[in-house]
């Protein structure tokens, strides 16, 4: 091929590209779909199921989850449970790696699908309490792919209840079946 | 007032105006703020037209790569090189400890002026211009050598390595590719009888892109080397040299260099309409027609197309090599332009005083000797392609394993 006809076909490219749709987004404004098994930020934690074990405490792998516990004396189905006090996760450190997701025996956290958390100050990249108590109950379907099955939309769908999100069922146990699963057997 | 400023659409109704105000002992004030008018009228142009082409060119560019580009600035992001020009006049301006305070300061300077210099020449409608020069071709090729010694100091003031190596590549580059511009411009020189841009004008019974297609590629290859445009911006590599002979500029000093870099377009582009695409005149059909467009405007969408096809340029070719770079001006370039020069002689000697048979005649000629230079040059390249010496040395060593 002579010299210089490479050129003319790259310019044929360039001059195609322009009149191709563009690619980027804007973004603020428009935002690119992500994946609903996307790990984000903003973790989404269900109380009623958590029983304060500091499971995902421990599997962290830069302990960046910092619980305290105070026994409540409030009994459930699965045994004992804790008062939390303090439940803080310091984002800044977090690599989004999920394991704390996948050591949860309780499934009462889960991954969220957020990833604009630019703060002005180190402080307020520690997810507090409160803030996981009022957060949307939105979880990713990482690790959870039954909420995937059933058609869930992390970003716009609807605020999950703990009973939606459980382990394995796609339908939330009903009090019967936990008496069976988790009383009779002891 | 000569015979041709007489006739000027800007210079005569602020003469006039201005000589009928003053006495009779002050006319040279007229002269002086009619000529002034024009100064006025020509930069504020350019700083419009290259702040537009700045514009043009990243969100041209952009659209080129399939992104948006600058768009938040104003409407459609017209408003961006505003923006940019504000962000650097705001930024602090450096001197380096090593660099020469007086070259380092009078480089950019020297760079910007001889932009606004060759406006002087450049006829923007019927009658409408600075200056008609006789020369002022000489001119503009004199002027532009000026940059050349502008990128020298501030390479050589700067007290950086990559500054000054920079400015070597860009001497080297800068005074190659004057040659080939030098003699493509000498066909035309020929068919037009005349070295004024508006004596060219006025002799380009065809546009001389037709009558000239081989003077015109190579003017535009080398126009495109001497205000550092890409495939040849290598004096300004930013992955090889960081910025080249601007790295240590900061603020309002690296503001003039792109001003100039930028201006600099504007003002070839509009060179390259007078030269090839007859100016004001309406390109298409002969010289009598009917105006369609005043001629002013005619003259602006000659440059914008030229600025597109640059861009459009930009936008595909990836940078040279240096010596590709060398060795393209004075293997291909250089002869090609040789040739170009010596065909348009004969034919000028052969019609004198040509007719339009004669002209298409001409123009038949001249294309196909443009399309056999090139073709023989493209053969000729890809015949003589070297792999890099890197490339061939692995080449060897496997071919070693294999055995």
């Amino acid at each position: 091929m002579p010299y210089g006809v490479g050129i003319a076909k790259g310019m044929m490219v360039t001059m195609r590209n322009l009149f191709r749709r563009h690619t980027t987004v804007q973004y603020p404004e428009e935002r690119l779909p992500q994946h609903p098994r996307f790990r984000g930020e903003d973790f989404v934690w269900y109380e009623e199921r958590c029983t304060g074990c500091a499971s995902c405490a421990k599997y962290c792998p830069l302990g960046i989850i910092r619980i305290v516990t105070s026994p409540g004396g409030q009994q459930t189905p699965e045994g004992e449970k804790y008062t939390l006090e303090v439940f803080d996760i310091e984002l800044a450190r977090c690599m989004f790696c999920g394991l704390c997701v996948e050591a949860c025996p309780y499934d009462a956290l889960h991954m969220g699908s957020g990833f604009e958390r630019g703060r002005y100050r180190r402080a307020d990249l520690v997810i507090p309490i409160e803030e996981l108590r009022q957060a949307p109950k939105r979880p990713s379907t990482w690790l959870r792919p039954q909420l995937e099955e059933r058609g869930y939309n992390p970003f716009g769908g609807p605020a999950l209840s703990w009973r939606e999100v459980g382990r394995e069922q796609t339908v939330a146990p009903t009090y019967q079946e936990m008496q069976d699963r988790w009383v009779k057997d002891r | 007032m000569g015979p041709i400023l007489s006739q000027n659409v800007i210079y005569r109704p602020v003469y006039n105006f201005f000589d009928g105000l003053l006495p009779e002992s002050l006319d040279w004030v007229a002269y002086i703020i009619a000529g002034l008018t024009i100064v006025l009228i020509l930069v504020n142009a350019l700083l419009l037209l290259t702040s537009l082409f700045v514009f043009s060119l990243r969100r041209l560019l952009g659209l080129f790569q399939t992104r948006l580009g600058p768009n938040r600035v104003g409407p459609f992001g017209v408003l961006q090189p505003f923006a940019d020009i504000l962000k650097l006049l705001l930024k602090e301006d450096l001197r380096p400890r090593l660099a020469d305070p007086l070259l380092f300061t009078a480089a950019p300077v020297l760079m910007v002026a001889p932009v606004f210099i060759i406006l002087a020449i450049v006829p923007f409608g019927r009658n409408s211009f600075l200056a008609d020069l006789n020369v002022a071709v000489l001119f503009f090729i004199g002027v532009t050598t000026v940059s050349t010694l502008a990128v020298f100091l501030a390479g050589w003031g700067s007290g950086n390595r990559y500054a000054l190596i920079g400015a070597v590549r860009a001497v080297a580059q800068l005074v190659s590719y004057e040659v080939p511009m030098v003699l493509s411009l000498v066909g035309v020189l020929l068919l037009a009888g005349t070295m004024s841009l508006v004596g060219v004008v006025e002799a380009q019974r065809l546009p001389f892109i037709v009558l000239q297609p081989l003077g015109f590629f190579i003017f535009l290859l080398a126009a495109s080397a001497e205000m550092n445009w890409s495939p040849f911006d290598l004096l300004e590599a930013e992955s090889e040299l960081t910025a080249g002979f601007h790295t240590e500029y900061s603020g309002a000093k690296f503001a003039l260099f792109q001003l100039a870099e930028m201006g600099s377009v504007v003002v070839f582009s509009g060179i390259i309409a007078t030269l090839f695409l007859r100016g004001w005149e309406n390109p298409f059909g002969p010289i009598g027609w009917p105006e369609v467009l005043p001629t002013h405007v005619w003259f602006l969408l000659k440059v914008f197309a030229i600025i597109f096809l640059l861009i459009w340029v930009r936008a595909t070719v990836v940078r040279l090599r240096v010596d590709q770079v060398m060795a393209f001006a004075w293997k291909v370039l250089f002869p090609l332009a040789v040739i170009n020069m010596f065909v348009t002689a004969a034919l000028v000697v052969l019609w004198p005083e040509p007719t339009t048979a004669q002209l298409w005649a001409m123009a038949a000629v001249n294309w196909v000797v443009a399309i056999v230079c090139i073709g023989g040059a493209s053969l000729l390249l890809e015949r003589n392609r070297k792999l890099p010496a890197a490339t061939v040395k692995l080449v060897q060593v496997s071919s070693g394993e294999v055995r």
